[in-house]
């Protein structure tokens, strides 16, 4: 099809989506009403279990079988995003890279003082997912995100050892196999999959919320290796995989 | 104007599938997909909303209560995000894969099978 007819016909079909979407939202409660019943159920649920972070209380705890979906989603992709990026025959990998240009003194040294305050931010942000903003998956992306200032430093090899890729393969599997564990251990103690299992607590304390910090261990490891793989596997895309001269 | 923060939403989807059917680089596309999928943060986000209202997290300065936004909007955005997240990955995968077979991004360039 041409360009310009498919435009046209998009703009038939978004002009359609539009107007079905316009008369959607005249039917919606009005922006910022105080009716909001999910929210007082999910509210009081989530205090009856001494979380004080709702939409943590809501993931791992209220909707835990979607984040078990949506993790397995995470995994998924993950391998799936290895697969294709594997080297293929036309192809060999460099054993070596070469060290990429001049990095500036400035952002080196900013690379270097944020790595491990990135790190700690990132720990914190999944340990107390329960009582603050954050869990898991922010803290996971944080953490992964962390040692790839490395990289920007400008030291590829140094990025190269400080994460041996097979150690972050079995974290990712270990991560949702923890998860899923947890669930099983839910049946067995509390009689329901991802019951909740350990004492709650007393409320705002970094122990409290059952298994809600559980999970968000399990749920920040797997996210991290997973942050860690998939950027590692493009970056060996860019720097080690040559295309062998054809003959 | 309480209809304009859903017009938001509905508008980036729209501007998003736009981007998507004129696109001339693969990459492009994926972004404006991204672009598509933020729509519905907006729109889960905009539902829970309520004036006035807290975040939905708790502490010794604020004590339980019901004034506070949708918690559970909140928490499906952020599923929203973490399987955009993957997707583009994936999607993005695919490009390199088909950059590396045809030799281009263009998606014109694409219509023959090749194998």
């Amino acid at each position: 099809m041409s360009r310009p007819a498919r435009l046209v016909l998009f703009l038939v079909a978004a002009a359609g989506v539009a107007a079905l979407l316009v008369v959607a939202f005249l039917d919606l409660p009005p922006f910022g009403s105080p009716f909001h019943p999910y929210r007082d159920r999910a509210v009081a649920a989530a205090v009856a279990h001494a979380t004080a972070n709702v939409v943590g209380s809501v993931t791992f705890d209220q909707r835990g079988l979607d984040t078990l979906v949506e993790e397995t989603i995470l995994l998924g992709s993950v391998a799936g995003a290895a697969a294709l990026l594997r080297p293929s025959k036309e192809e060999r990998e460099n054993t070596t890279v070469p060290e990429g240009g001049r990095v500036l003194e400035a952002t080196k040294l900013t690379g270097y003082l944020l790595l491990p305050v990135t790190l700690l931010v990132g720990i914190d942000v999944v340990v107390h997912g329960h009582l603050t903003p954050g869990g898991g998956f922010q803290g996971g992306v944080l953490l992964g995100t962390a040692v790839h200032l490395l990289y920007l430093t400008g030291h590829y090899r140094a990025l190269d050892r400080v994460r041996p890729l097979p150690v972050f393969d079995s974290g990712e599997a270990l991560g949702a196999a923890a998860f899923a564990a947890l669930g099983i251990a839910g049946i067995i103690a509390a009689g329901a999959f991802l019951g909740n299992i350990l004492p709650f607590g007393t409320f705002g304390e970094l122990l409290s919320a059952g298994t809600v910090p559980v999970f968000n261990i399990a749920v920040g490891v797997e996210v991290a290796s997973g942050v860690i793989v998939l950027l590692a596997k493009f970056l060996e895309q860019a720097l080690r995989v040559q295309r062998e001269a054809v003959s | 104007m309480t209809l304009y923060v859903y017009l938001v939403a509905g508008w980036l989807l729209l501007v998003g599938s736009l981007g998507i059917v004129r696109s001339r680089d693969l990459v492009h596309t994926v972004v404006c997909l991204s672009v598509a999928q933020s729509g519905t943060y907006v729109l889960l986000i905009a539902v829970g909303y309520q004036r006035g209202a807290t975040a939905p997290v708790f502490g010794s300065t604020t004590p339980p209560s019901e004034n506070v936004v949708d918690p559970v909007v909140q928490a499906m955005t952020l599923t929203d995000i973490v399987v955009s997240a993957t997707v583009t990955a994936l999607l993005l995968a695919l490009v390199i894969q088909i950059a590396k077979r045809h030799g281009t991004l263009d998606p014109d360039h694409l219509s023959s099978l090749k194998g």
